[in-house]
């Protein structure tokens, strides 16, 4: 009994210790974005800033015209959104013929597009770049979107979800003449919402978060989204950390919001795929 | 008769819009990347001459810069993922054990964990470059108050590694954490319940019970975190810039150098390939070896 209880302290500390080491950048971050420009460098450190000012918030928001970060949130939020729309629909209706519907080269077709899931994205960063480069789209939206709908894991996910799915529903439908996209569209998708909203949710994260190719697509500063635009604020900033921790700050409040509302949702996503952005 | 037709139609109709974008930005590219490093490929002028495996001889040939700056790029990527696996492998687990053992507020610590996840690798890189600032970070106060002396993280060999691996294990060990803790929550309880009654310690029931029922997830986790490893560019990029030196210069920030900055296209691509195969290869060959002893 005596060793069951030490080992409970021993758990506590553990897991405290840890805690404190992963909330401890995070309060750092938030405290030093609401600290005055003096403070922020103060010995002795204040976590918790005695002084709270919004003033980091104003000079990156308003007051930088050289890294306009209200546009780069936009774009970020533009950019995610469209994204998640055209994989949704895109994946889901794919993925619905790969699970349910009877075609020619259906089986070739469908391990063709899980072999690609080992590629690394560094195998087509130049030439999609290139490709881009002659259709006239470097700096464009379609060219921070359209390759992210080229994916094929949602495609993966929403197809192991529709097998899963009972087809009872479906077979009545197609008797009493209902043709296969009613039923895609009335019954089966209804069904797969939870899906839906695993794929949504990781598809959003992993765009709001894109950092290597929307770092060589976009040329122009107000073309940038907020994950590759906090490299030029870095640039711009160099050591001003009040300001660079407030960049930081807001370009994860979305992502926090969202996983927040969604926790549900995202953990089963997780545990349903492994995958991460 | 047309109505047959429609009906045979229907699926490709489904899989048509997927297969556009699939088509044009990931299959057709990873031919036309094939293309591209068969020529010497340079944006700025105006002929692209075919010239065989040139730009991967160069790679292989010693001598030329990119041999020695590419193999530089690889060997240094290979000790970011010798170092960084097993740490976020390891904390992976252990916080996943932690967060399913018996304590109050496991959400909260689950949370906790998680979030850094959700961060954007340049939100994450900011706020540990602001820690590990050598002038008045806060991993060097504490040092100080410890009585230890500052230390120049980012900008000596062995501290930029270590700065890099903390912030990836800070960074991406929630994620691994969730996957080991429902592969933890698929473990029959009746397993335990035997094993106390046969009076097993706490300790041989983690190594008899808890390690040999986690290994399809350990597998998992390993091969999905080795693969990230290697693709590893945002906190070297943001942090180092590759250095000092060139001594923290991962491959994909070589290759990214040498295409968008030394405008090599060619020579660039070949190095994306060999990288991918690289990587392919690691993934598949882990994959084999691993699961070579899992049966179920």
């Amino acid at each position: 009994m005596q060793r069951e209880k030490n080992l409970r302290i021993l758990t506590y500390i553990i897991v405290i210790s840890f805690a404190a080491i992963w909330i401890l950048p995070l309060l750092w971050m938030l405290s030093t974005a609401l600290k005055p420009e003096s403070q922020v460098i103060a010995w002795p450190i204040e976590i918790i800033p005695k002084e709270v000012t919004f003033d980091n918030f104003y000079d990156i928001i308003f007051d930088s015209p050289r890294t306009p970060i209200l546009r780069w949130f936009f774009n970020s939020f533009f950019v995610s959104t469209a994204t998640t729309f055209l994989v949704l629909a895109v994946d889901s209706l794919a993925a619905y013929a790969y699970a349910r519907l009877e075609f020619k080269g259906k089986n070739v077709l469908f391990w063709l597009l899980m072999a690609t899931m080992m590629v690394p994205p560094v195998t087509n960063l130049i030439p999609n770049y290139l490709i881009m480069d002659r259709l006239g789209w470097i700096d464009s939206y379609q060219a921070l979107i359209f390759p992210q709908v080229a994916a094929v894991f949602g495609v993966f996910l929403m197809r192991q979800f529709f097998i899963g799915l009972p087809s009872e529903l479906e077979d009545a439908a197609y008797i009493d003449g209902c043709n296969r996209f009613q039923i895609f569209y009335i019954i089966a998708l209804p069904m797969a919402k939870p899906a839906l909203i695993a794929l949504g949710l990781f598809t959003f994260r992993a765009s709001w978060n894109a950092f290597l190719w929307p770092l060589i697509i976009t040329n122009s500063a107000k073309m940038r989204p907020l994950t590759p635009g906090l490299r030029l604020l870095q640039s711009n900033f160099m050591t001003e950390f009040g300001k660079l921790m407030a960049g930081a700050f807001i370009s994860a409040v979305p992502v926090i919001i969202i996983f927040i509302i969604a926790q549900k949702y995202f953990v089963k996503g997780i545990a349903l795929t492994g995958m991460k952005g | 008769m047309f109505k047959k037709y429609l009906r045979k139609l229907t699926p490709y109709l489904f899989i048509t819009p997927h297969l556009i974008f699939f088509t044009a930005f990931l299959a057709f590219p990873a031919f036309y990347g094939i293309y591209i490093s068969l020529h010497k490929w340079e944006p700025l002028s105006f002929n692209k001459p075919f010239i065989g495996l040139a730009n991967y001889q160069k790679l292989f040939t010693s001598g030329t810069l990119q041999n020695r700056y590419f193999w530089n790029a690889l060997v240094n990527t290979l000790q970011f993922v010798i170092f960084s696996v097993p740490a976020l492998v390891l904390i992976g687990l252990l916080l996943a054990i932690l967060v399913d053992s018996k304590i109050k507020y496991k959400g909260l610590f689950r949370s906790i964990f998680y979030t850094p996840v959700i961060l954007s690798v340049t939100s994450v890189t900011l706020i540990w470059m602001w820690m590990l600032d050598s002038q008045t970070g806060l991993i060097n106060y504490f040092f100080n108050q410890l009585g230890l002396e500052s230390v120049a993280w980012l900008s000596r060999e062995t501290p930029a590694w270590i700065s890099l691996v903390v912030t990836t294990v800070w960074w991406t060990a929630g994620h691994n954490m969730l996957l080991f803790l429902a592969g933890l929550q698929d473990i029959p309880q009746h397993l335990y319940e035997a094993a106390k009654i046969d009076g097993a310690s706490i300790f041989e029931q983690f190594w008899y019970i808890t390690l040999p029922s986690l290994k399809p997830t350990t597998l998992f986790v390993t091969v999905m975190t080795t693969v990230a490893s290697f693709n590893v560019f945002g906190q070297p990029f943001m942090m180092t810039q590759g250095g000092p030196g060139r001594s923290t210069q991962v491959a994909i920030m070589y290759i990214q150098q040498e295409a968008f900055t030394n405008y090599k296209m060619g020579s660039a691509a070949a190095m994306a390939i060999v990288v991918s195969l690289f990587i392919i290869i690691i993934g598949i060959f882990q994959f084999k070896i691993m699961s070579s002893d899992v049966k179920y």
